[in-house]
């Protein structure tokens, strides 16, 4: 289909149907769109830093409880005074926490916002500059 | 009068006036659910903070703290870590294809009726099953901390409601928050939650101060303190893992069951929040797909800070009060009854007031704690009434039975008021379970143990296929709406965490049920799935796919700003 000729209004907030089966032509227009390379573009970015960023989290945060039920000596081991490395553990998992975080909101709004704007301009017809 | 009663009084009069005004910016449906998009970013950052920051993880987790030592910081750690999920994942598509519940995102490439039907299921049941932690709690928390208020209070609740007394400061709970939810819906919850996170973060802020003072702002000394506390059980100091968790005893299929048990409990906390309704819903109030991204963002920064401060407050309390000297009734400065880990926060406040500022300070710190916590359990059941009333009119009554069973149009006026009714019909059905089941439910275990895990093992594989797997579709939907709920609430039921005392030999060895539950809730949306294709059941949901796709990443067509709009 060519997405060049969609209508250049921009869609209607979701409408709900009852039936299954799928109407004639339906979903064309927002295939299309999935198709076009700004849309790809997006996914590709996206996809790039959540994947690698989801897995390190759930591995850095299980690395937590494994430790302190499979090495629990070397998690008592004390680092400033009474201060484990139990605890420095803990508290690195909330700086983990906010370092992912403000990493991914960087890029949403620099690169993420930018792209789905080149989608939403191609998708109201218009050229993205 | 007394001091607590006046802070209590006076946390009830500002959000009653919240909601006075809020009540006359709710007459739409869009006001009603999502306060009409209008709150802005750090607004709603700071309400998913109010929403969910909720007494069991005041008093819960600086109680497990005092009692059980660095153990208890787990939860902390995973409560927040838990956003990276929603974060990453949720928070942004949610805005960009919901409407007012988890169901409007589902119910986009699904068979409305089954999908809705089974959304309110699970959404009824995370709800439920929080609601209670919350109201058993409010109620034993205010027959401790304002005896007189519940005395006074029994002979207008003096009732036996089919054959459950009620329970005078249940009840009281229980009327503020239907009064705030019917009249002034998402815009009067949104407030009274900002309002809490606020008391909520001073309140934490006074009492680490206070702490550090009085170990001369030494992280040395502090936790040389620390360390001198002595598990009798287990010879463990406090800041050493292992005394809540007792690793090495049992063992399930060759596994340390403390081990099992303690990452299930981390599987329901990191992924349970992503899929937790009230929660889900706070991303529908904000104007677009990155202010709901900036709201997580504040709501992260509030959280993460609270939680370091749980290890001041619950090791405070250990090193500062003792476990021996933290119960409901303390005479001579000894205690009389059993310690309650719940009090661990408002007894540390007492120390610390009656340290620097006297008795009266002490009295006044006491009474602060307690209103903070009061207004917390409001903020957050308040939440949770608008979540449940969501599903059951928004989804079951208008989307469900009039719209798609009826096919009838509903107009605005029925929708509020329907909202509005359901609401109140929740209020009293959770003060009556609340009353009912009040003295024997395990509250902590309530919340991280069910809730969270009917949140994972159901509404969050839901959700994540929806949004990202082409071929899932309605019976994979329903599968894990209906099974993740059911495995659930079925594993609890027969494990040792359901009631206390703990069940000695239960038939399921874990606490946290999260480790099995979990991946059977992903298995049974996927074997759906491909039963559902076998059978040729719901052909337009992957076309609906590209829809969602497109939409969820972009923020096309989502649902308008009404101001921009």
């Amino acid at each position: 289909m060519d997405v060049g000729k969609a209508p250049p209004a921009p869609p209607a907030p979701h409408q709900e149907v009852d039936h299954l089966e799928p109407a004639p032509g339906e979903g064309g227009h927002w295939e299309g769109l999935e198709q076009t390379d700004e849309f790809r573009q997006l996914v590709r970015a996206r996809l790039r830093f959540v994947l690698p960023a989801t897995i390190f989290f759930l591995v850095y945060y299980f690395l937590l409880p494994l430790g302190n039920g499979l090495a629990p000596g070397l998690m008592k081991t004390r680092v400033f005074g009474e201060i484990n490395i139990a605890y420095l553990f803990a508290l690195s998992e909330f700086v983990m926490a906010w370092v992912l975080a403000y990493l991914y909101i960087r890029k949403a709004n620099t690169v993420f916002d930018a792209l789905a704007a080149k989608v939403r301009a191609r998708a109201a017809g218009r050229k993205a500059a | 009068m007394n001091i607590t009663l006046v802070l209590f009084l006076i946390v009830v009069g500002i959000t009653l006036v919240i909601t006075g005004w809020a009540a006359r910016r709710t007459r739409t449906t869009v006001q009603f659910w999502a306060a009409g998009r209008q709150i802005k970013g750090w607004q709603n950052g700071l309400a998913i903070a109010g929403d969910y920051m909720s007494a069991a993880s005041f008093l819960g987790i600086a109680g497990l703290i005092a009692f059980n030592g660095y153990d208890g910081f787990m939860y902390s750690v995973g409560w927040l870590v838990a956003y990276l999920t929603v974060l990453f994942l949720i928070a942004e598509p949610m805005r960009n294809t919901g409407k007012y519940t988890m169901a409007d995102v589902l119910a986009y490439r699904m068979s409305p009726i089954p999908v809705r039907s089974a959304a309110a299921f699970s959404t009824v049941a995370v709800s439920a099953s929080y609601m209670m932690a919350q109201m058993i709690g409010a109620g034993s928390l205010i027959k401790i901390l304002i005896p007189t208020l519940d005395t006074n209070l029994k002979p207008y609740f003096n009732w036996d409601v089919l054959g459950t007394h009620l329970d005078p400061s249940i009840t009281l709970v229980g009327v503020l928050m239907m009064i705030y939810v019917i009249a002034g819906g998402m815009v009067a919850t949104t407030w009274v939650q900002i309002i809490k996170a606020i008391l909520l973060m001073s309140g934490a802020v006074l009492l680490t101060f206070l702490v550090l003072l009085h170990f001369g702002f030494s992280f040395g000394h502090f936790f040389d303190a620390v360390a001198g506390v002595k598990d009798k059980a287990t010879g463990l100091n406090f800041t050493q893992p292992g005394i809540l968790y007792k690793y090495g005893q049992k063992q399930v299929f060759g596994i340390d069951l403390a081990l099992l048990d303690n990452i299930s409990l981390g599987m329901a906390l990191i992924l349970g929040t992503a899929g937790l309704p009230h929660i889900l819903m706070r991303f529908f109030t904000v104007p677009d797909g990155k202010a709901a991204r900036a709201s997580v963002a504040w709501a992260m920064g509030l959280i993460g800070s609270f939680y370091v401060m749980t290890t001041f407050l619950g090791f405070g309390a250990a090193t500062l009060v003792g476990k021996a000297n933290i119960c409901a009734k303390v005479v001579a400065g000894a205690c009389v009854g059993t310690p309650n880990s719940n009090l661990a926060a408002p007894r540390l406040a007492e120390f610390l007031g009656g340290e620097f500022f006297g008795t009266t300070g002490a009295e006044f710190l006491l009474a602060f704690i307690a209103a903070v916590a009061f207004a917390t359990i409001l903020a957050v059941v308040a939440g949770l009434t608008l979540a449940a009333s969501g599903a059951f009119s928004h989804d079951f009554y208008v989307n469900v039975i009039r719209t798609h069973l009826l096919h009838g149009h509903v107009s605005e006026r029925e929708q509020v008021l329907v909202a509005r009714i359901t609401a109140g019909l929740v209020g009293l059905l959770s003060i009556w379970l609340a009353a009912r089941i009040g003295a024997t439910a395990n509250a902590a275990a309530l919340v991280a143990g069910v809730a969270f895990v009917i949140a994972s093992a159901a509404n969050l594989p839901a959700i994540l296929f929806t949004l990202f797997w082409k071929r899932f579709n309605t019976w994979g939907a329903v599968a894990c709406l209906v099974g993740g709920t059911v495995v659930t609430i079925w594993l609890v039921a027969i494990g040792p965490g359901w009631t206390l005392p703990a069940v000695k030999n239960p038939a399921f060895p874990l606490q946290n049920v999260g480790i099995v539950s979990i991946p059977l809730g992903f298995l049974l949306a996927i074997v759906g799935t491909y039963i559902g294709d076998l059978v040729k059941a719901d052909r337009l949901s992957e076309v609906k796919f590209h829809e969602i796709d497109v939409r969820a990443q972009t923020g096309l067509g989502a649902e308008p700003n009404p101001v921009a709009a």
